[in-house]
């Protein structure tokens, strides 16, 4: 099947204002998404996950920020880097929507919510403003919002964090997106209320056919909702692998790692006096990326060689197609080093 | 049986209504944050206080430490009567009380460094000053797992993490008995939730710190909690011995908090029960039980609709506010 979004080697730059250097905040990433599947983009902040949806959107804002040239963004057969900006519109807000993380900033708040909903149907497929007004209706009612009659012509200051989430949802959906963006559509909100967008997203999923590429830090939130997961660390991808595969198998230290920093209800309530086995240290900064492996200094397995040399992306077998599941990380030529040094 | 060394009693906090626009018309209702709240704390132990936002559990934590005045209730600190206390009095028991706040982004004074907002308390305190002053920041700074070094940078130099660390170094600074957490996990990343819980675990094992510990989320709770109490709009509707909680919930609304956790595994087996809606006003709550609009219980009768169920055991040492706590779900 064509990939419906390929992303290949895609290195976006940004040059910092203290002559600090140049930051590789994403640094030669490569993957894809299938028409109607869910793609998980996982990492901690700070690993370019972010910036790869604005990239894919092409809302890095330049300078500072740049695409290097090879990079290459494909959405249904274009490329999206060389497009003119009347295409580019044609496509984002359309063809390719996004929900932000902060529900609370990024909906305007001296416009209704109905308005807000209703103008990108205007913009883009050129409706009436009452048959605009009478979509945003249905968008609400779609969102699962009670008495979307009322609701629409509320300002975003009434509604609950929930709500607003929702609100950003059928704005993002209402041209019927073929890929919708959710950049950590639920980190703000409650767990209840995480559970209630998790489970709308699913639904209007199958419901659209759309595919959806969701990013998080929390390997718990993709567990539930994605297909194939893309994990990624220091501006690169460093596993890659059907959602069952990755959890199955992590094969990254980072992603195991992330695993074990996930708090579980099924731990027992013991484990090591209810220690948690994270990972420990902090991404570094964009500008000095380590040598050799990126996450060595981290990494609880590191020797020699991962000091000198950067792993590149290896198939790791298993299940499925060759490069169904792929590790950047050199474990997998030396498995018998899977035993953490004291 | 230790005495407890927090032990609050029907603690009250009501908000006035506020008034329309330039403080004319009728005011609204007013808002019942707090409700008749009651738990103990033992020394040395963590209770978690879980529940939705609004659901009053930040209001609790800071009417404890007088950070809001609690209209009604009585809460006592180290044998000490908190809500009796003057002025001074009550300022000399914050040295034994003191709260960490979940924003580490709006809780650290942008214009002050890192060793000017450990040495503020130290001198109001009177703690130590000069030398003796220097000594403690740095051993504060190691003791939270941050170089001493970042004693002069400022809070925008700092990732979520590190200023975080910071915030209960601060709390740390004045060597006190019992800490409010409040979320203090809540706004970090994962790898790094967890660095900060096992640090607040080693802390509490280290320094006999008895802990509030406030949070949305029953899994990171877990972690760390001996005893779990569940609030919604501003009442305790289940309390209990953490494994007995997680081992078999009486209330409703606790079953579906932990059916809300998202679970690291996609094979996982399991009915998530998602609640319809948001929490109701806690100015307009609904008649009989509160919870009974979103109650997924399938009994749920005219009863739920009419009667306030009361807190009441229903296993030794587990309360639950429910009409049917004997057929949980």
């Amino acid at each position: 099947m064509e990939p419906l979004l390929r992303v290949r080697d895609l290195k976006t730059y940004f040059v910092t204002e203290h002559g600090s250097g140049t930051a590789r905040a994403v640094d030669g990433v490569s993957f894809e998404v299938q028409p109607g599947e869910t793609l998980g983009i996982v990492g901690e902040s700070g690993c370019g996950k972010t910036v790869t949806s604005l990239s894919i959107l092409r809302l890095i804002p330049e300078p500072p920020g740049h695409i290097r040239p090879g990079s290459f963004i494909e959405f249904e057969g274009r490329n999206l880097l060389t497009l003119e900006p009347r295409e580019l519109r044609a496509i984002r807000g359309n063809q390719i929507a996004m929900i932000f993380q902060e529900p609370m900033t990024s909906l305007n708040p001296v416009f209704t919510v109905g308005d807000q909903i209703a103008e990108a149907a205007i913009v883009h497929q050129r409706l009436s403003r009452r048959a605009a007004r009478t979509r945003a209706i249905e968008m609400l009612n779609l969102v699962g919002i009670p008495d979307p009659d009322e609701r629409v012509d509320h300002y975003p200051h009434q509604m609950s964090g929930g709500m607003r989430q929702r609100v950003m949802i059928a704005m993002a959906l209402v041209c019927h997106p073929k890929l919708l963006i959710a950049d950590e559509p639920t980190t703000a909100l409650d767990v209840t209320i995480q559970a209630q967008i998790l489970e709308l997203l699913d639904r209007l999923q199958a419901d659209l056919g759309m595919a959806v590429m969701l990013i998080t830090h929390d390997l718990g939130v993709v567990a539930g909702s994605a297909d194939r997961v893309v994990v990624m660390y220091a501006g690169q991808v460093v596993e890659q692998a059907p959602t069952t595969a990755l959890f199955a198998r992590p094969l990254h230290p980072y992603t195991e790692g992330l695993l074990a920093s996930v708090p579980r209800l099924d731990a027992p309530p013991a484990r090591e006096h209810g220690r948690l086995h994270g990972i420990p240290g902090q991404v570094p900064a964009a500008t000095a990326w380590p040598d050799g492996c990126r996450f060595h200094p981290r990494c609880r397995y590191a020797w020699d060689r991962c000091r000198a040399e950067a792993p590149p992306l290896l198939d790791a077998g298993g299940e499925g197609e060759p490069g169904a599941h792929t590790v950047r990380c050199w474990l997998l030529t030396e498995p018998r080093r899977r035993t953490p040094h004291p | 049986m230790t005495p407890a060394l927090v032990d609050v009693q029907g603690l009250v906090k009501h908000f006035p209504g506020e008034r329309g626009l330039l403080g004319l018309g009728r005011p609204r209702a007013v808002v019942r944050a707090v409700d008749d709240v009651s738990f103990a704390i033992a020394p040395g132990q963590t209770l978690g206080l879980v529940g939705e936002s609004g659901c009053g559990k930040s209001t609790v934590g800071r009417a404890i430490l007088r950070l809001i005045e609690p209209d009604a209730g009585r809460v006592t600190i180290d044998g000490q009567d908190v809500v009796a206390l003057g002025a001074r009095p009550l300022r000399a028991l914050r040295r034994r009380m003191q709260i960490v706040f979940q924003d580490p982004y709006g809780s650290l004074n942008p214009r002050m460094t890192v060793h000017q907002m450990l040495a503020e308390p130290l001198a109001i305190h009177r703690i130590a000053r000069g030398a003796d002053a220097e000594r403690r920041i740095a051993s504060l700074l190691e003791e939270v797992g941050l170089d001493p070094s970042f004693a002069r940078s400022y809070p925008h130099e700092l990732s979520g993490g590190q200023r975080q660390r910071v915030g209960i170094a601060r709390a740390l600074s004045v060597e006190p008995h019992f800490l409010v957490l409040d979320e203090p996990v809540s706004a970090l990343d994962v790898s790094v939730q967890a660095q900060v819980l096992n640090l607040l675990a080693d802390l509490q094992q280290r320094r006999r710190l008895t802990y509030l510990f406030i949070a949305h989320d029953l899994a990171v709770v877990k972690h760390i909690a001996d005893h779990v109490a569940v609030m919604y709009l501003g009442k305790i509707v289940e309390r209990a011995p953490a494994p007995v909680l997680y081992a078999g919930p009486r209330h409703p609304y606790t079953t579906s908090l932990l059916s809300a956790v998202p679970v690291p595994d996609p094979k996982a087996q399991r009915q998530r029960i998602v609640l319809a809606g948001d929490v109701p006003s806690p100015a307009h709550p609904p008649p009989g039980c509160p919870f009974n609009p979103r109650c997924p219980h399938p009994k749920k009768d005219a009863r739920c609709r009419t009667e306030r169920p009361a807190l009441r055991e229903v296993a030794p040492g587990q309360l639950a506010a429910c009409h049917f706590a004997e057929q949980p779900l």
